[in-house]
């Protein structure tokens, strides 16, 4: 059986989806596994959707600047609607009141989508721990890549957003669960349990210093 | 910078008061100003004279003025530094308090107005004892100065200070939900009082639409939405603000 035959038998029923190939005409042809290709186009075109919130949006700024140019990465379109985008970067501190906003944002995005959280502020809260900052917004969303500095340099993110191609190659579709939305508690809007965000959340450093009130 | 001013005595700075337009009215900025003391902004006098026992004590710090009022009167006092053709405070700068890190001292609050025709600069506080027994309640200004609207707010959101008769007085940097206190008092802890996943809880639980108003949002199918004070607030279509 010739290979034009045995492309027909694969084609079903509908003969107009047959890529009609000649094998005398010697055209070139490449075969690959599909998770290859796909991974490939997304790891190489991630829209970014900014949520700079602080200096770290400034660095992030810089990154996408002519300097350091994120465009190499395929990131050139910032998705300022969180519908045409992949990839949430939180780039500063995020207050509690903020918090709802950003969830909401990051339940618009359509699936495939990652986050990277950009810097001391996002990841942990950093100097701020204060009654108004969230402590890392993976008490709220689920996080790809944590990027440190405060804030970090242009080359750290550009780091951070390979670091996140390198998960996005790794990709494979014969694994369901990747994509499965992570639903908060309807009671709580927690998704992760109330004891972790607190234990999450725990003073350390100088921190620890910082309770007092008057006597 | 004016040659005369180099050539002054700095041991006592003067108040520059003059009239625009008139011979030596190029702003004097003095320098090496003492720490304590030194030239009393005359609107003081006009005011004991005016409203005599509602005005207490005055002190100068840096050269700028600072004059204790009754806490009844501020509003009488604020229209007439700002109506009367000798005073013409038409800039209010800023609307704040302050409380000291100690038991008795009295909870303050400032009003820091300016006379731009004759560059003066007065300070108004008035102090709310902490025995429990006085309200945190002061006059609002609003309807002297607009001005006061959004920094009354600022003022109530943090230090929980009510101002009488302010047309729409509510949270403005925190959300109306918050039940955790006034951040700014003393007694609240730096982390606030509840715990993260409680603060969390809190904050994710509100719906972010139903925060703004419906000016902001302009949405009126969102109405039913809104918190029920909100609706009262809003029912009747009429603005409350300005």
């Amino acid at each position: 059986m010739g290979l034009k035959e045995l492309m027909n038998k694969g084609s079903g029923t509908d003969p107009k989806l047959v890529y009609d190939y000649d094998p005398d005409s010697n055209q070139p042809f490449v075969t690959t596994s599909l998770d290859f290709l796909v991974n490939w186009g997304r790891a190489n075109s991630l829209w970014p959707m900014p949520f700079g919130t602080a200096c770290c949006a400034i660095e992030f700024m810089a990154s996408a600047a002519s300097h350091f140019d994120l465009a190499r990465f395929g990131m050139e379109r910032m998705s300022f609607s969180p519908r045409q985008s992949d990839v949430l970067i939180c780039a500063g501190r995020v207050p509690f009141k903020l918090a709802p906003v950003i969830r909401r944002i990051y339940q618009q995005m359509p699936q495939p989508k990652w986050v990277i959280s950009m810097g001391a502020c996002a990841s942990t809260g950093g100097m701020f721990d204060s009654y108004a900052v969230v402590q890392g917004i993976d008490t709220i969303i689920p996080v790809d890549v944590y990027v440190p500095g405060c804030p970090p340099r242009p080359e750290g993110l550009i780091y951070g957003i390979m670091m996140l191609q390198k998960k996005v190659r790794e990709e494979r579709m014969s694994n369901e669960s990747i994509r499965d939305e992570m639903m908060p508690d309807p009671l709580s809007q927690l998704y992760i349990p109330a004891s972790r965000i607190d234990e999450l959340s725990e003073p350390f450093g100088n921190s620890v210093h910082q309770t007092r009130s008057a006597p | 910078m004016s040659s005369d001013l180099e050539t002054q005595d700095h041991g006592a700075p003067t108040f520059a008061i003059v009239m625009p337009g008139q011979p030596g009215d190029n702003p004097t900025t003095p320098k090496n100003v003492p720490h304590k003391g030194g030239a009393v902004n005359p609107s003081v006098d006009d005011l004991r004279v005016k409203f005599g026992a509602a005005i207490g004590r005055h002190e100068v710090g840096w050269g700028e003025t600072t004059v204790y009022v009754e806490r009844t009167k501020v509003r009488e006092i604020c229209a007439w530094l700002q109506s009367d053709p000798s005073q013409s405070y038409e800039y209010l700068s800023d609307v704040t308090a302050v409380e000291y890190r100690d038991q008795v001292r009295p909870i303050e609050v400032v009003w820091h107005i300016r006379s731009l025709k004759f560059r003066r600069f007065l300070r108004l506080k008035v102090e709310l004892p902490k025995d429990g027994k006085t309200p945190l309640d002061v006059p609002s200004v609003w309807p002297v100065w607009k001005g006061a609207d959004w920094l009354e707010r600022e003022c109530y959101d943090m230090f929980g200070i009510t101002f009488a008769e302010h047309p729409d007085l509510r949270r403005i940097l925190l959300w109306e939900q918050y039940k955790e206190g006034f951040p700014l008092r003393k007694d609240f802890p730096l982390r606030g009082r509840f715990s993260r996943a409680e603060q969390l809880k809190n904050a994710l639980a509100a719906d972010p639409e139903a925060r703004y108003s419906m000016e902001e949002i302009s949405v009126l199918e969102a109405f039913t939405d809104l918190p029920a004070d909100m609706r009262k607030r809003l029912g009747g279509g009429e603005k409350v603000g300005e």
